[in-house]
């Protein structure tokens, strides 16, 4: 496994979100959403604030279930599948607020994904940390995110960047074909943003990636194609260049100045 | 079926359902706007029945006893918040929930000591003692009629005062968003305080009002409180019109239960069957229902907005 | 790291020296003049084996369960009312107490288990209470004033007589290092390790793939089971079995010793079984009005001595 492969050894999946709705009392937070995510395309999703990105995030990855439409999963409908069913079949995601096992290590933090996918977890005797074939995958994926170093410390005493590469790693520890990302640079610096988007970019391919971003300078790098949410609702989706020529997507969130973090 | 017997026992469930929402009409505020698990909620029953009590023995009379319990617990309410659950509101549940289970043991002593093991009678004035004609041929206790209407006379006022009051507004958005409402100026501590002040006289008038019924007794708060927490699961924590409908149903269901179901089971059940099973069976009745409705709802029938 | 070492440790101290007092009560107590003791210590044993069982659920899982108590009464009826009818023998109630536990954990927890934070510990309160009316009304069986059981469990064995006290000490004994080794055991598993995350971030675990409910569910039987023995042991200690002993109250010592002991410890409910029963005990010999200050006391262990005894130990060991 010297590469980081797609662990499963699984074909890249596509997605497709067919008139997703879902409502919090009068609060419309995702408003008939179809998008299409082509397999190994990395697919990025942008817009401001309040525009329903996590909501989608959530709903594709089980969390929430929507009030009406339907999420297609290499070409299998999984709209009413759990989200621990959902990450069987080769969905994962990571989590805008850093969602880590604070208490425990990171090698721990990263070995309870591997050891979820090696099937159930009914197993009473044998300790886990003496258990080579979860210590042994952890540390490798691990090492591939660059924290190897860091494998025995608490993960709630790790810096916040190393606390957001632990995140991409518990994702990735599941042996997923599809990482849907929220957000993974949030608070990053701009090095360990350059690290993070090679760290993606030698996944593409491999994996099908949908990315909730707000660094276009990552987004602009990365995306095979982009979405663009207001409100909930889809306004523009395309290529880069289509999208950063789009005047609705201008006028709405990019801005004329396109530099750095978007508005 | 003998009539009678059936509105009398809906009665009596109705009025134990009165005296179940005053409980848990204060635990679901409490719990509601100060996220405070309060297990020593009910030795303020107690203590309202208690110094209630005191109160009327002293001044001869159960009127003035009771208009005077309400100051008297308004301050004692006010003076345990302040002293021994200020520093809870920080904690989680678990340390509330073992903080104020010390809580009881010390009142329960301290009840013992004060007033001896004996417990506390308190008669009934005459005006109030005795039974009158409700229609269809039925007498009813006068005085648990008035416990129907004080209760019902509370829920209205409750509804009143936070519904449409300035503290009730005050107390609903210290309830959603108390650091915001803190940066607005809300003086937060001193709204719980009156808010826990407000839980305090109304647990406490549920204690004095039955004790002329069933004495001032030590640890009388303690069943009361869990069937109170029922209630509140049941209804939904943080809302008082689901602690009212779920303590009316409460009530009726257990007071019902306990007299009829013998003779329900008889329909399906041999006789000593029956006789055997009927009282293990009411008993249970309230947690089979409280376990059913979370079973389909786990927060209740009316859960705190934003849930999910 | 070598046995002495770990004994430098102030917590694992004091936790030896309290296994050390258990070892050697039977022996010591009676040389010292104070036979009364073996009984008391017996009796914490029983109770530590209970919180051992909670702390698996409650320390490790984040399950606070206040309904807990309800399965010393179980292990203990099966024992009293099975004796009642005339079926002394000790595999029967023993099979009896495990199958009433692991029934009653298993419909308790899946009705539980689907509700969080505070409406748990209410449900698991309010459900116990169910068990704890049921025994209440059963005339047969005592009631209110409780079964006396005459004979004790026997297992028709020549070797080995429940009615020999030493044989029933050191039996407890003996369970209670077994309920600390499965516990370790458990803990360390890849069981252990969904449970201990699932209470970290029960959302994350979800989110790689684990359904968490059935972990925890089995958890909750295992737990159950466990303090379901214990009650079948302190049926045989106390020859008497009562509702009481599922008493809510009871519930809420059991959560305290717990606590008292340092959650998620292995030892922790051990030390704190034994501090709790201790101090209560030497309490009440003073004044029957004990609880006056013992009510207090719990609220100062709450709010200043949250990591229990093992926190505070610990914390001198790394002050130096």
């Amino acid at each position: 496994m010297a590469e980081p492969a797609n662990m499963a050894g699984l074909e890249a999946p596509s997605l497709e979100v067919k008139g997703l709705i879902k409502a919090f009392g009068g609060l419309t937070a995702t408003d008939n959403l179809s998008l299409e995510v082509a397999p190994g395309e990395l697919h990025a999703v942008i817009g401001p604030n309040g525009a329903g990105k996590t909501t989608l995030v959530n709903l594709l990855s089980g969390l929430l279930k929507p009030d009406a439409g339907a999420i297609t999963f290499a070409g299998r409908d999984i709209t009413r599948l759990s989200a621990p069913a959902r990450v069987k079949a080769g969905l994962a995601r990571s989590f805008q607020i850093t969602s880590i096992f604070r208490d425990f290590t990171a090698l721990e933090n990263v070995m309870l994904p591997v050891q979820a996918q090696q099937g159930h977890s009914f197993r009473f005797w044998t300790p886990v940390s003496r258990d080579a074939r979860l210590t042994a995958p952890a540390r490798e994926l691990l090492e591939r995110v660059g924290l190897g170093e860091r494998a025995d410390v608490r993960a709630g005493d790790l810096a916040y960047g190393e606390q957001r590469q632990l995140e991409i790693a518990i994702s990735l520890a599941t042996g997923p074909s599809f990482l849907l990302l929220d957000e993974p640079m949030a608070g990053m610096g701009p090095e360990e943003s350059q690290g993070l988007v090679e760290f993606l970019s030698a996944l593409k391919g491999r994996y099908t990636m949908l990315l909730v971003e707000h660094d276009m300078d990552a987004v602009f790098a990365l995306a095979d194609r982009i979405t663009v949410l207001v409100y909930g609702r889809v306004i523009a989706t395309g290529t880069p260049d289509e999208i950063r020529n789009d005047p609705e997507v201008r006028a709405a969130y990019l801005g004329d100045d396109q530099s750095g973090e978007a508005a | 079926m003998d009539h009678v017997l059936l509105i009398e026992q809906f009665l009596n469930g109705f009025q134990l359902g009165i005296i179940l929402f005053l409980m848990a009409a204060g635990l679901t505020l409490v719990f509601g706007i100060m996220d405070l698990v309060n297990l020593a909620h009910g030795s303020l029953f107690m203590i309202g029945a208690f110094v209630g009590g005191t109160l009327a023995l002293l001044t001869g009379s159960f009127i003035l006893g009771v208009i005077l319990m309400i100051p008297a617990m308004l301050v004692i309410g006010i003076a345990i918040e302040m002293t021994a659950l200020r520093t809870l509101y920080a904690r989680d549940h678990l340390d509330q929930v073992l903080a104020t289970f010390g809580l009881i043991l010390f009142f329960n002593e301290a009840t013992r000591l004060i007033w001896g093991p004996e417990g506390l009678v308190v008669p009934l004035p005459a005006f109030l003692d005795g039974s009158v004609e409700i229609g269809l041929g039925i007498t009813y206790p006068v005085y648990r009629i008035v416990i129907i209407a004080v209760g019902l006379a509370v829920a209205l006022g409750l509804y009143i005062l936070v519904g449409r009051t300035r503290i009730g507004m005050l107390i609903r958005a210290g309830a959603s968003n108390r650091t915001m409402a803190g940066a607005l100026g809300v003086n937060i501590p001193k709204l719980f305080s009156i808010v826990f002040g407000i839980g305090a006289v109304l647990a406490g008038l549920a204690g004095l009002i039955i004790t002329p019924i069933t004495q001032a007794q030590i640890g009388m708060g303690e069943d009361v409180l869990i069937l109170a927490f029922v209630v509140i699961v049941i209804g939904g924590i943080g809302s008082i019109r689901g602690a009212f409908i779920a303590a009316i149903v409460t009530g009726v269901i257990d007071t019902m239960g306990r007299s009829f179901l013998d003779v329900l089971l008889l329909l399906f059940l041999p006789a000593n069957a029956a006789e055997s099973a009927g009282p293990a069976l009411s008993s249970m009745l309230i947690y089979i229902l409280m376990a059913a409705i979370l079973f389909f709802k786990p927060q209740g029938l009316f859960p705190p907005k934003g849930a999910q | 790291m070598s046995a002495l070492t770990c004994l430098r440790n102030p917590a694992n101290a004091f936790t030896a020296l309290v296994l050390l007092v258990f070892a050697t009560g039977p022996v010591v107590m009676p040389l010292i003049g104070e036979p009364f003791y073996v009984i008391v210590f017996a009796r914490i044993m029983v109770w530590a084996i209970a919180a051992v069982s909670l702390n698996l659920i409650m320390g490790y899982g984040g399950l606070i369960s206040f309904g807990h108590a309800v399965y010393l009464g179980l292990g203990g009826y099966a024992v009293g009312i099975l004796a009642f009818h005339g079926v002394t023998s000790g595999w029967a109630q023993l099979a009896v107490a495990i199958g009433a536990s692991a029934a009653v954990a298993l419909v308790f927890g899946a009705i539980s288990l689907r509700t969080r934070g505070v409406y748990f510990i209410m449900i698991t309160l309010a459900l116990a209470q169910m068990i704890y009316f049921l025994a209440v009304s059963a005339e047969q069986y005592g009631s209110d004033d409780g079964l006396n059981i005459l004979s004790r469990s026997d297992f028709g064995l020549a070797f080995y007589d429940l009615n020999d006290q030493a044989t029933l000490y050191y039996t407890v004994f003996a369970v209670l290092l077994a309920s600390v080794g499965v516990s370790a055991r458990l803990v360390g598993s890849r069981f252990g390790a969904v449970l201990r995350a699932a209470k970290s971030n029960d959302t994350r675990v979800q989110a790689v793939g684990v359904a968490t409910y059935r972990y925890r569910l089995t958890a909750f039987v295992i737990a159950g089971v466990m303090c379901g023995i214990a009650g079948f042991l302190q049926a045989n200690l106390e020859s008497f079995v009562s509702p009481d002993m599922m008493s809510w109250p009871r519930a809420g010592e059991l959560i305290f010793m717990v606590v008292l002991g340092g959650m998620s410890t292995l030892f922790g409910p051990v030390t704190g079984a034994f501090v709790f029963l201790m101090v209560s005990d030497t309490l009440a010999e003073w004044t029957i009005h004990w609880h006056i200050i013992f009510g207090p006391l719990l609220v100062l262990v709450v709010l200043f001595a949250r990591g229990g005894i093992a926190g505070l130990l610990n914390r001198k060991s790394a002050n130096g």
